[in-house]
């Protein structure tokens, strides 16, 4: 589904990821972790297509098709959903407005009807209920006045709702009270299937043990330094990513 | 005589032209002459303002100068193409001229015209716009609501739809709302071709009294509209005003009201969208000469192109009006590199007791903004388009009247869908 080959990708002139490679088969959930600065952020960034990045080598394929070509609303046409870390503010936009506009837009990508109003409202009340969130969240401006936990969720029923093939997940669990975490997880769930796959961007285990992964691989200075099953994760956790980083190191010198 | 040699001299900015045809219709003209030649003094003697005039700094009337126009025909040779309006009681000018045939007035208010009854009072003449209109006046609407009354919705529809050769109509309204009276306008300036609008407005709001004043100009893309109003709110009373500056190449709406009784209330909001080389000026003077009242202020522009806005905004607090509260916003989102925005606030405060603020703030669309929208399927131009509505949203949820809100909203969603 995904194939990152090689990334190279920065903001201004520092270089932030060097090298990146990484398979994201269909079907399949996988972890990205790794210290702060690593470079996880800026991966969804750049896979989403946002243009205060430069892409500098590498490649990236979806489905087939060279995503870094794509402008932005082609890639999510096509499939591609960045949860946002932080969540922006769209004063003046109703939520509800916001939603139907971004669906209908890529339906009308992808060749499919519009839902009219009744139509959608429909649809986000019913994903809304199932996320347990309360029905003014739709009536209220994108994310204005929306505590950190209820903007994470505000992410999670774009999503669901937008039904994508990749989703990327940057730290939708971070702030999060336990309960919302496995509002999260299960969102993120119910959505898998063998044509959905997730780049989930984490720094705890906590959301892991309700969202499996298939993959854990642990990002530093830009590259994936080790891969493994979701124990790693757990062994992160308990030991820090010194002693993974530090190997790492050991094995670039060597 | 040498026609542009006035012009070029700043001393008398295009000044010669009008005062030439005003000599030729003096005695045609309704009304007291000496009114009449009063203005025609002032106006000789000050010119079209130049931008050495303070007040008109950032707007040059250059190329208002620089244009020879004519007095409209006196004939409407045929009904002339309204577009689109709302179902509401209508009152039309043609090139400044009331056209009863084409108007529906309600019953409910007491309509004559400035032919029928030319009243220069309540304007400044030391404003040259004011003075040129005084000069040239020939028609407007004079409107009352007798105490009490709740006139409903008005549409007033100024329409200059020639457009063959450069006209010049110098329109002059009236408004008078008795004790309580309640009166909503929606005043829409179209037209094609070159042409001066240049309206002068009075408007009186009686004790307890409202008057929601709410326009739409979209004249032609080659006109001058030039508007200055003068609105006086008695105890209680409000005056709740909005423009949406869409067309013109330069317009200047120019509003000075004063509350004169305890407990009034001034609004002055308004917006603009401006492209290509537009210039569009907003320029208020609220004046707070008894205590206990509140003005409220909230202008934005949008800038695309080469266009400028201008926003010049006073509030004057007299020693006597205390417990004052003033309020005042501009804001300016540049769409492209090219284009400006001026902004000058004053506060000349008197009073010791009050509560006065302003602020403006310049900026572009925001980039992160943009990529959510767009990370979420939003073409880009659509999801432009989205950014500046809601930027503009603000503004105008102080437009409380459905039918004139509808018309603005309709009026913006064209503007974005407008042919570049």
């Amino acid at each position: 589904m995904l194939t990152i080959d090689n990334l190279q990708a920065g903001i201004d002139d520092k270089q932030i990821l060097r090298g990146l490679s990484l398979e994201l088969p269909p079907g399949q959930v996988h972890a990205i972790m790794g210290p702060n600065g690593s470079g996880k952020s800026t991966l969804g960034y750049v896979l989403a297509g946002n243009d205060g990045y430069t892409v500098t080598g590498g490649t990236a394929m979806f489905d087939g098709q060279d995503l870094l070509a794509m402008e932005p609303e082609a890639r999510a046409a096509s499939g591609v959903f960045l949860a946002f870390q932080a969540p922006i503010e769209l004063p003046g936009v109703n939520n509800a407005n916001f939603l139907r506009t971004a669906l209908n837009a890529i339906r009308r990508a992808r060749g499919e009807a519009e839902l009219d109003a009744v139509a959608f409202l429909r649809l986000a009340r019913a994903e809304s209920k199932r996320l347990h969130f309360p029905d003014d969240m739709l009536k209220r401006n994108v994310n204005v006045g929306f505590s950190g936990g209820e903007k994470k969720r505000n992410e999670v029923l774009q999503m669901a709702i937008l039904r994508p093939k990749l989703a990327i997940l940057d730290e939708t669990d971070s702030g999060l009270d336990i309960d919302a975490l496995r509002i999260v997880a299960d969102g993120v769930n119910a959505l898998r299937s063998d044509s959905f796959s997730a780049l989930v961007i984490t720094h705890h285990q906590r959301l892991l043990d309700h969202l499996v992964p298939d993959r854990v691989h642990v990002l530093s200075q830009g590259r994936i330094i080790r891969s493994g099953g979701p124990e790693l994760a757990r062994e992160l956790e308990a030991n820090g990513y010194a002693d993974v980083v530090a190997s790492a190191s050991v094995n670039v010198a060597a | 005589m040498n026609q542009a040699a006035p012009s070029r001299s700043g001393a008398h900015l295009g000044a010669e032209a009008f005062l030439t045809r005003f000599r030729g219709l003096r005695d045609r003209l309704p009304g007291d002459a000496g009114a009449r030649d009063r203005a025609a003094l002032a106006f000789a003697a000050s010119g079209l303002p130049s931008v050495r005039n303070e007040a008109w700094r950032y707007t040059s009337l250059r190329p208002l100068a620089d244009t020879q126009f004519q007095e409209p025909l006196t004939e409407v040779s045929q009904a002339p193409v309204l577009g689109d309006l709302p179902e509401l009681p209508r009152l039309v000018l043609v090139d400044g001229r009331y056209q009863p045939g084409l108007s529906t007035p309600p019953e409910s208010i007491v309509l004559s015209t400035f032919a029928d009854a030319p009243e220069f009072d309540g304007a400044d003449t030391a404003l040259p716009m004011v003075a040129l209109n005084a000069m040239l006046a020939e028609d407007g609407l004079v409107i009352q609501v007798p105490p009490g009354v709740d006139a409903g919705t008005v549409l007033m529809l100024a329409i200059a739809p020639n457009g063959h050769r450069p006209i010049d109509f110098h329109p002059r309204h009236r408004i008078m709302l008795g004790e309580g009276a309640r009166l909503t306008i929606l005043e829409v300036a179209r037209g094609e071709g070159t042409y001066l609008h240049n309206a002068v407005t009075t408007a009186a709001v009686g004790e307890g009294a409202t008057l929601t004043h709410v326009r739409l100009q979209e004249e032609g893309t080659d006109a001058f509209h030039l508007n200055t109003t003068f609105a006086t709110v008695a105890a209680r009373g409000t005056y709740d005003a909005f423009v949406l500056t869409l067309g013109a190449r330069l317009a200047r709406t120019e509003v000075h009201a004063r509350l004169q009784g305890s407990g009034g209330t001034i609004h002055l909001n308004g917006a603009q969208l401006l492209g290509g080389s537009q210039h569009g000026d907003i320029t208020t003077v609220v004046a707070h000469d008894a205590p206990n009242c509140s003005s409220r202020q909230t202008v934005k522009n949008v800038l695309d192109g080469r266009s400028r806005g201008v926003f010049q905004g006073r509030i004057e607090v007299a020693r006597k009006a205390q417990k004052t509260d003033g309020y005042q916003m501009n804001q300016a989102l540049l769409l492209s590199p090219h284009a400006e925005i001026d902004c000058k606030p004053q506060l000349e405060i008197f009073a010791d007791d009050v509560k006065c603020s302003h602020g403006a703030t310049v900026g572009e669309l925001d980039a992160n903004q943009l990529f959510y929208l767009r990370s979420r399927g939003v073409p880009e131009a659509e999801a432009r388009g989205i950014l500046v509505r809601a930027f503009l949203t603000e503004a105008l949820e102080a437009v409380s009247d459905d039918t004139a809100r509808t018309m603005l909203d309709q009026a913006i969603a064209a503007w974005w869908e407008r042919p570049q």
